[in-house]
């Protein structure tokens, strides 16, 4: 459904991606870590539009995307989360959930002043769909609040739940579990799991290798920009290069 | 985009959700009481405006409310400051003035060019400038307001220069606008039609859109929203507004200067509707309201009147930030917890 | 040819005294991330100040002085009671604050000082020197060599000096700066008064050739702020290179085009390199990350 080509991304002096290759499986669930600044953020933002590549291609179910603006991108069924918070603070929980379906809704600025996305009851059925969504990421008891007043771990599902309500066909996660205690890592996990099972094919970004292991069916491991290993979790835990970049990483106190 | 793809397995319906959810769309009456009582006051005023100077008083508040409202929904709501927003105003002005004076156009054909032209301007300078971001934009809108006044200092011929140019009465349906009283319910009503358009356009999906691409501008792109396109609509609807009311203010008043386009003025609006709130519609009539009759008050603090409004200015952003409406709200209903 | 000479030294006079307001629009920008429209009234203030206290007798040298420090004493009020307090704000919220304190400084002085127009004497006689046929006002000449002046000790400052490495260091990364102990509010505070001594040097230099009013720090501050612009909001040499600009073309275009449109060339210009370039001729932030 994804096929990424030698797909390289150059910051002045600094190349993030360079020359990565992969595919992900429709109704898979897709990982992709690596030490901090391996490049995992910077590929996502390839994949969901946010930068322009430097070179190489994105095959997203038949057609190049590379660089396609991630409004178009959503368009075509590709929603994604954030490493570091995007959520409209100035906005209340449930309406930060209702942006992911903008696209199904008439957001006409005329339209919008004369009450008519109001009819028919398209808004109603959107906020009670909010609301599920809420539910099932796990902050449902946030569905009356405002997102500032929100704790970080329930402003990562709200995230999530934004992501759902646009109905992607694929999913992006950049480190959902990051800064979540253990208890919410697990609900994380399975959560993810249970994404899965609905068929939605997920990408995600976790340094929690546990939670990584668990859930995925391929991993992709970056190192320095370059990819340095591809498998099954069972392949790449046992994978000798792998260690070696973990344990180096590790020994450098990263 | 349909329905029809929601995986029915994610999330499942239950009353207590629906309701739940049901609750946190605004009522009927946080909705629509206010305009109503907005109306009904404005209805009765004239049984209590003793004369022509307050009908004037309340005229100025109103065409500067709706002012206020329209460029909020570009500075509160979607997050991108103008400080040119006179300058449409005085092109809509200059427009109709100079369209009926010098070719004799009917008044209300003059306006409606001059409003289509400085939407179209509005539009070409938007795909523009509004890429630029925080100061790089302020800085854009207030060279371009500048510009404007300038222009129409310059070309006397046309204008009248510094000095200005008388405009004519309005005839609309044979119907002549004359004096403070008969222009009182013009620029009342579209007080009201404006809190009424604005109050459904915020509360609807683009609203939300303006609002979310303030708050992150690339989760807004993510989730689908245009922002350039949105940034872009809001400020020529913003601006077309402007021009419409610099219009009839022109014929209102029966006489322009280069000042109705001037940085000054243009502050004037951007400070009513901050002071009053961002992304608050109540908010800009209440900041129109306030600033407008500021000047008259101040009238007896002889030469004090520029310092207070600037102390006024300084206060409200230290110690209300979000705006005076917003805030007083937020403390009334902490109260009433 | 006579006449090209004789604008290239009003546009270099005119040209300094807009370096010296976008240097005190970037130091500031660079500190605190605000952009002060009250900086125009701080060299309105400058020239004031001076021309009021040698109108009363007080030998010009001294005068200039009391000048500088005054409006250097009003840069940090400015910041303690109106900038600090509003830290978290927005930037419009600030630029509201900024415009607000504008009006405060600008109706003092008109309360105090009146409406009506002051000049300063010149510094060194009105005698104007002869240059391959045009002239040049010595003043046009201590316009020039002051701002070189300010110019390289305020490179010295930023280079040498800790508070002006401070101040790089928390232009370039507040949060860095603080943990390697630069008192950033400090900084803040430093970069207001340096910038209000800036524009008053500025004022005290231009006063004698335009006279000063009440009312003339709104398009100082403005032409100003378009030179920081031009330049790339922060830049130094940016800023610098901006108001020379700004200056040489705005004379230039009052001399061969039309003097009634040269105020609107500034802002003409501006939106068109700010198409081009949308940071400025020298302006470089990082991109945005996510
Ligand atoms: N917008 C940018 N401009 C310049 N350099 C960037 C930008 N974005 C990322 N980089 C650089 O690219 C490299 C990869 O960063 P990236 O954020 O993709 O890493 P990451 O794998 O997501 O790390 P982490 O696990 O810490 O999130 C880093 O060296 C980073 O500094
Ligand atoms: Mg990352």
């Amino acid at each position: 459904m994804l096929r990424v080509e030698n797909l390289t991304k150059a910051f002045g002096g600094v190349t993030a991606v360079s020359g990565v290759s992969f595919e992900v499986t429709k109704g898979t669930i897709h990982a992709v870590i690596g030490p901090n600044g391996a490049g995992k953020t910077t590929l996502f933002n390839l994949i969901t539009g946010v930068y322009t590549p430097s070179s190489g291609s994105i095959v997203f179910e038949g057609s190049e995307i590379g660089g396609v603006a991630p409004e178009r991108l959503a368009k075509r069924g590709i929603s994604r989360t954030f490493q570091n918070l995007q959520v409209s603070m100035n906005l209340s929980a449930i309406d930060n959930v209702m942006t992911g379906a903008h696209l199904g809704l008439n957001s006409g600025l005329l339209a919008g002043m004369i009450g008519l996305p109001d009819l028919g009851g398209r808004e109603r059925a959107t906020r009670i769909r909010a609301a599920e969504l809420m539910e099932f990421v796990g902050c449902g008891a946030y569905v009356a609040a405002e997102a500032r007043s929100m704790p970080y771990g329930a402003l990562k599902r709200l995230e999530i739940a934004r992501a759902l309500m646009a109905n992607p066909r694929i999913l992006f996660l950049d480190e959902p579990a990051a800064g979540l205690n253990h208890t919410e890592t697990h609900e994380i996990e399975d959560l993810i799991a249970a994404l899965g099972k609905t068929g939605i094919t997920v990408v995600l970004v976790e340094h929690d290798m546990k939670l990584v292991m668990n859930v995925s069916d391929r991993i992709v491991v970056l190192d320095y920009g370059k990819k340095l290993a591809e498998g099954t979790p069972a392949e790449i835990r046992v994978d000798p290069d792998v260690v070696a970049a973990y344990l180096g990483a590790e020994s450098e106190g990263v | 985009m349909s329905e029809a793809s929601i995986p029915t397995t994610i999330g499942r319906s239950s009353p207590e959700t629906t309701a739940a959810a049901l609750a946190t769309a605004p009522g009927f009456r946080a909705r629509h009481l206010p305009t109503i009582v907005l109306a009904i006051v404005l209805a009765l005023l004239p049984l209590v405006l003793p004369n022509a100077y307050y009908y004037d008083v309340v005229i100025r508040i109103l065409a500067n409310a709706v002012l206020a409202i329209a460029l909020n929904l570009l500075i509160g709501y979607c997050g991108q400051i103008s400080l040119g927003h006179a300058g449409f105003f005085g092109l809509g002005a200059y427009g109709s003035a100079i369209l009926t004076t010098h070719y004799d156009w009917t008044a209300p054909s003059a306006l409606l060019v001059s409003a289509v032209v400085v939407g179209l301007l509005a539009w070409l300078v938007a795909r523009v400038i509004l890429r630029l971001k925080g100061h790089y934009l302020a800085m854009a809108t207030l060279g371009l307001g500048i510009i404007v006044t300038i222009v129409l200092t310059n070309e006397a011929s046309l204008t009248g220069g510094p000095d200005g140019m008388s405009v004519g009465d309005m005839r609309i349906f044979g119907l002549r606008l004359y004096g403070e009283k008969v222009w009182y319910p013009v620029f009342a009503g579209l007080v009201v039609v404006a809190v009424v358009l604005a109050g459904n356009l915020v509360e609807s999906p683009a609203g939300r859109a303006l609002r979310a691409l303030h708050g992150s501008e690339v989760a807004a792109r993510v989730v689908g929203i245009d922002t350039a396109s949105f940034k872009t609509r809001v400020f020529v609807l913003s601006a077309v507004v402007a021009a419409i009311m610099g219009s009839l203010t022109a014929h209102y008043l029966g006489f322009i200067t280069p000042q109705v386009a001037s940085f000054h003025k243009s502050v004037e609006l951007v400070t009513m509707a901050v002071v009053g709130g961002m992304a608050s519609i109540w908010g800009s009539v209440f900041g129109a309201a306030l600033l407008s009759l500021l000047p008259d008050l101040l009238a007896h603090f002889e030469g004090f009147e520029t310092v207070i409004f600037g102390v006024i200015l300084v206060a409200t952003m230290i110690f209300l930030p979000r705006g005076i409406v917003p805030s007083l709200a937020r403390l009334l209903r902490r109260e009433g917890r | 040819m006579s006449q090209f000479l004789q604008l290239l030294f009003s546009g270099l006079t005119v040209g300094a005294t807009y370096a010296l307001a976008a240097l005190g629009f970037s130091m500031i920008y660079n500190a605190s991330g605000v952009i002060n429209f009250a900086q125009g009234e701080f060299i309105m203030l400058g020239g004031m100040v001076a021309a009021v206290l040698t109108a009363a007798g007080i030998p010009l040298p001294l005068a200039v002085l009391a000048a500088i420090v005054v409006v250097a004493l009003v840069g940090l009020l400015v910041e303690k009671l109106a900038i600090e307090p509003a830290r978290d704000a927005d930037i419009t919220s600030i630029i509201i604050i900024t415009i607000g304190v504008s009006m405060i400084v600008r109706g003092v002085v008109e309360v105090t000082l009146g409406k009506g127009g002051r000049a300063l004497p010149h510094f060194s006689g009105e005698t104007p020197i002869a240059i391959g046929g045009a002239t040049l006002l010595p003043q046009s000449l201590w316009v020039m060599a002051v701002t070189a002046v300010v110019v390289a000790a305020l490179a010295l400052f930023f280079g040498r000096t800790r508070v002006g490495k401070g101040i790089l260091a928390t232009a370039h990364n507040r949060l860095a700066a603080q943990l390697v102990g630069v008192d950033v509010k400090k900084v803040l505070l430093a970069s207001f008064g340096l910038a209000a001594a800036l524009g008053a040097v500025g004022g005290v230099l231009i006063a004698p050739i335009a006279t000063t009013s009440y009312d003339a720090g709104l398009m100082l501050g403005l032409k100003g702020f378009v030179a920081a612009t031009f330049g790339g909001l922060g830049s130094g040499v940016g800023a610098i290179a901006g108001g020379l600009l700004l200056g040489l073309i705005e004379t230039m275009t009052a001399g061969y085009l039309s003097s009634s449109y040269k105020d609107a060339v500034p802002f003409v210009l501006v939106l068109v390199i700010l198409v081009v370039r949308p940071r400025g001729l020298f302006g470089l932030g990082p991109s945005e990350r996510v």
